[in-house]
Parts: structure tokens; C-alpha cells; sequence
């Protein structure tokens, strides 16, 4: 690897890192002005114009605020936890591909950190070591609440990435491989052509565990307020509880991304050969993946303020009895029709 | 005789579940654009009803002069104890006899039933729209007779919050 190709992966890391940071930042604007606007409310609106400013205030109340470590804690594992749940939620982002390539100077570069040929893989192992983070945090806080919401975090893992795990099946499937980018160049063309038509089921229940997956009402079992103070965060404080948040809505832009990447055919554009319109082209998709993105943000919002949280025995029927018998029915459908068409 | 209540039987469609969730999602969004019922305080000022209970004011007569005859009904009628009224004989430009000397309320003490303006003989003590009077030590939360008399002035024309003039600061 010469030199300038080097140099162009370490200016996509910084824009990925950038760009998801500060969208960080955006939903966390976003989650308290909506839900705010949802209840009738107003929101932050001081800091700044219209309250913009509100994340940014917020961090420097959290980089203020004194940093307790309570006595009984397992301190290494305790210290290692918020940095576990936060550096595999920004990693998941590389191999999402954000825009279609670019040619400069006679250079194609992929608007993408990593094009590796197992993405899929990587983004569910990577969602897996996360929850590690919740667990450890949970078992070192050396506290009834915290333990409970870890302990719950990883039934939750463990009866969701199944069913998921199984509607992304589905969809490799189709595309015959696991990397992102053959996924969305499967999805290329018109409207009808992007997976939410050929998988509606899959789809269906991807949404329904990306939800699980990243925490979020109705599943957010694990830090449920009303039982459990706070989950597993509960004994964390200052930068350390906004490590925890920031890992959150950085789950939440890498399911949405995901979400869009696998069936709403990434930044594809219906009707648009993106590839063969040059630097247009490219902005095009960039914003298409954005839109596309910013909706399913919107809606985990937006799901939050609708739908009340389920209850364990619920969250768990619903996994195992509903979700993973739907998502095995739906690989047979699949495959069955796949060889069929591979026969004629 | 005891009742049979058959509970509703979910049909299929009732099962399927995702109609309802469509619906609760629909019903949020909607709340999305509704009117805001936040009232940003310090700008903007709730105008309370007619009949709100708030501070406190002593009323004058026509030509201005206090109308309280010191008869301390109000003081006895109050069950927070909070009014203290010394009366005295009246100097000779009011035509009646007794005047309140001191006339004080106890804010803290007040619970804003209104008995003592119902007990009042001469319509002279009265509860006004005011709800924002807070201070910042016990003794201005003592309000005498020049204060309650003030609080005549500024609410006898028109409701307090509706003046521009207030909202503005």
C-alpha cells in the first residue's frame, strides 16, 4: 500500500469518526427537542439558537462533574466497560459503505472505511462484543440494579441476534455474498428492487431486533428507569455515564445505517445509475444515505414515545416463539424459491 | 345472580398487532404538530381567570381614601392567622371613625382561601390575579398597608398580566 492510499483510509476514518460523533450529538439534540415536541412540550430551546447548542452544554456538564468510583466496585473491569461498550459501537461503522465510489485524480476511492468481503460478519460480531461492555459494567458495579440490567442485556442478546441474525440471512441469500457492497449493488435499479419489497418479513423482524439490540423502547429492558434506577449505568457518573450515551446513540446510527444498507438499498437512488453520473452522482447517494438514515433515527424517537416497554416474559415469548420461527420460515421460503429459479 | 362477562376475543386482524402500532404511530406524529402548551415564564405570563386567588390588596373609595375600617373580621375570619391589623381613630379627612394604624400580612403564612375578603364588611380587602411575588428573605414577604394599597394601583384599571408593559421585563 503506497503512501496516498494510506493517507486517503486515515482521512475516511477521521470523516467517519467526525461524522458519527456529531450526529451523535444532533440525536441527542434531536431525542429531548422530540419527544419534547411529542408531549406537547417545548424542549432545550436557551442554549443557542433554538437550543442547538444544548448537546455541547451538556458535555461540559459531564467532563465537570466529579468522577466517582463507588467503593465496592471491581475497579479495572469497571473502568474497562464504558470503553468496551463505546469503541465497537464506532467500529461498526467502517464497513457500512455511505455513498457510491468516487474517482479522483484518476483513483477510485470507495466512500468506505473497509471494504472487507465478510461485512455482515464483522458488524454482528462487533454488536456482540458490545454487549460484553453492558455485562461487565453491570457485574462491576458490585450492585443489585446494575447486575440485573447486564444479566437482562445478555438474554436480550442472545434471543434477538438469533432472529436477526437469521433475517440477515435472508438477505445474503439473495445477494449471494456478505459484503455491504454487494448487498447494495443486489439492490440497484428501481424502487422495487431494494430489499423492504422482496423481504418485507425480514425486514420486519430486523427492525424488531435492531431495537432490542441497541437498548431502545419498547426493549429497553436493561436500563428500564422504573425498576432499575438505571440499569447498568447506574453507578457510573460524569464522563463515564457520557461514554455509556454516547456508545447508545452510536449503536443507534450504525442500526439505522445497517437498517438502510440491508434493505432500503444503501445510497441508492431509485431510477439513478449514481456511478455513472461522477461527482453529482456521488453527492447524491451521500445524501440519499443521510435522508435515509436520519428516518430510521427519527424513528426510534418517534417508536420511544409510542409504544410502552415490554416486559421480560413478553420481550423473551416474543423472541424465541415469534420472531425466530418467522425469521427460519422466511430462509425457506427464500431458499426454496432461489432454487427454484437456479433450476429452470 | 351472578353475570357472564365475555371478555373481547381478539380477532385475527386484532392479532396481526401491527395495524394498532401503525395507529399509536400515527397519533404521535400527529401530537408532533400540535399547539405547545409550554408557557415560556419569565417572557410570557399565564393570565390567570377572573376569581383567582393571589395577593392581596386593600381597596380605596372613590376620592382614594383607604376603605378599611379596621373592624378586624378578616383578621378573625382568617384560619392561617396571618393578617395583623392595629387599628386607631381616624384622622379627620376620612368621614368614619376607625382606620387601620398597621395593617400587615403574613405571605408565608397565607393560604389564599379568600375568607377574609368574603368576611369583609366594607369590600375593602381583596385577593387579585398577582401569583408571582416571590422575595428572597422572610421580612419582605411581610407586605404592610402602603404595599397592599400599591397593589390597588396597579390592578384596579385592567387584569395585572395583560399590561404589556409587565410582560416585557
Amino acid at each position: 500500500m503506497d503512501f496516498i492510499s494510506f493517507s486517503i483510509i486515515c482521512v475516511k476514518v477521521l470523516i467517519v469518526f467526525a461524522v458519527t460523533m456529531l450526529t451523535v450529538l444532533i440525536m441527542i439534540y434531536a431525542e429531548r427537542r422530540v419527544s419534547a415536541f411529542m408531549q406537547g412540550r417545548l424542549g432545550p430551546n436557551r442554549v443557542g439558537p433554538q437550543g442547538l447548542l444544548q448537546p455541547i452544554a451538556d458535555g461540559i456538564k459531564f467532563l465537570m462533574k466529579e468522577d466517582i468510583i463507588p467503593a465496592g466496585v471491581d475497579k479495572p473491569v469497571y473502568l474497562l466497560a464504558p470503553a468496551m461498550l463505546l469503541i465497537p459501537a464506532l467500529m461498526t461503522f467502517a464497513v457500512i459503505p455511505f455513498g457510491a465510489s468516487i474517482t479522483l485524480f484518476g483513483r477510485n476511492i470507495p466512500l468506505q472505511v473497509a471494504d472487507i468481503n465478510v461485512g455482515i460478519l464483522y458488524i454482528l460480531a462487533l454488536t456482540s462484543i458490545g454487549v460484553y461492555g453492558l455485562v461487565l459494567a453491570g457485574w462491576s458495579s458490585n450492585s443489585k440494579y446494575p447486575l440485573i440490567g447486564g444479566l437482562r442485556s445478555s438474554a436480550q442478546l442472545i434471543s434477538y441476534e438469533l432472529a436477526m441474525g437469521l433475517a440477515i440471512v435472508s438477505i445474503v441469500l439473495l445477494a449471494g455474498s456478505l459484503r455491504l457492497n454487494d448487498i447494495i449493488a443486489n439492490q440497484q435499479g428501481y424502487f422495487f428492487s431494494w430489499n423492504i419489497c422482496k423481504q418485507p418479513l425480514a425486514f420486519l423482524i430486523f427492525l424488531i431486533a435492531i431495537y432490542a439490540e441497541t437498548n431502545r423502547l419498547p426493549f429497553d429492558l436493561t436500563e428500564a428507569e422504573q425498576e432499575l434506577v438505571g440499569g447498568y449505568h447506574t453507578e457510573y457518573s460524569s464522563m463515564k455515564f457520557a461514554m455509556f450515551f454516547m456508545a447508545e446513540y452510536a449503536n443507534m446510527i450504525t442500526g439505522a445505517a445497517l437498517t438502510v444498507t440491508l434493505f432500503f438499498g444503501g445510497w441508492d437512488v431509485p431510477f439513478i445509475n449514481e456511478s455513472s453520473m461522477g461527482i453529482p452522482g456521488v453527492i447524491l447517494s451521500i445524501l440519499s444515505f443521510a435522508f435515509k438514515t436520519a428516518f430510521f433515527l427519527f424513528l426510534y424517537i418517534w417508536v420511544r414515545w409510542t409504544f410502552p416497554r415490554f416486559r421480560y416474559d413478553q420481550l423473551m415469548n416474543i423472541g424465541w416463539k415469534v420472531l425466530l420461527p418467522l425469521a427460519l420460515i422466511n430462509i425457506f421460503i427464500t431458499a426454496g424459491y432461489l432454487t427454484l429459479v437456479t433450476l429452470n | 345472580m351472578a353475570t357472564i362477562i365475555k371478555s373481547y376475543e381478539p380477532t385475527f386482524w386484532d392479532k396481526l398487532y401491527f395495524p394498532a402500532l401503525l395507529r399509536g404511530l400515527l397519533i404521535t406524529f400527529k401530537h408532533l404538530f400540535r399547539k405547545k402548551t409550554t408557557i415560556q415564564y419569565p417572557e410570557e405570563k399565564l393570565i390567570p381567570p377572573d376569581g383567582y386567588r393571589g395577593l392581596h390588596r386593600l381597596n380605596k373609595d372613590a376620592k382614594g381614601r383607604i376603605k378599611c375600617v379596621a373592624c378586624d373580621m378578616c383578621s378573625a375570619a382568617c384560619p392561617a392567622d396571618c393578617i395583623d391589623i392595629i387599628p386607631g381613630t381616624s384622622p379627620s379627612d376620612l368621614d368614619k371613625e376607625r382606620y387601620p394604624v398597621s395593617f400587615e400580612i403574613d405571605l408565608l403564612k397565607c393560604i389564599f382561601c379568600g375568607f377574609c375578603e368574603m368576611a369583609c364588611p366594607e369590600e375593602a380587602i381583596e385577593l387579585t390575579e398577582i401569583y408571582d411575588f416571590s422575595d428572597y428573605t422572610r421580612d419582605k414577604l411581610i407586605i404592610d398597608k402602603d404595599g397592599l394599597l400599591e397593589v390597588f394601583d396597579k390592578t384596579k384599571e385592567n387584569n395585572y398580566y395583560s399590561d404589556p408593559g409587565i410582560n416585557s421585563n
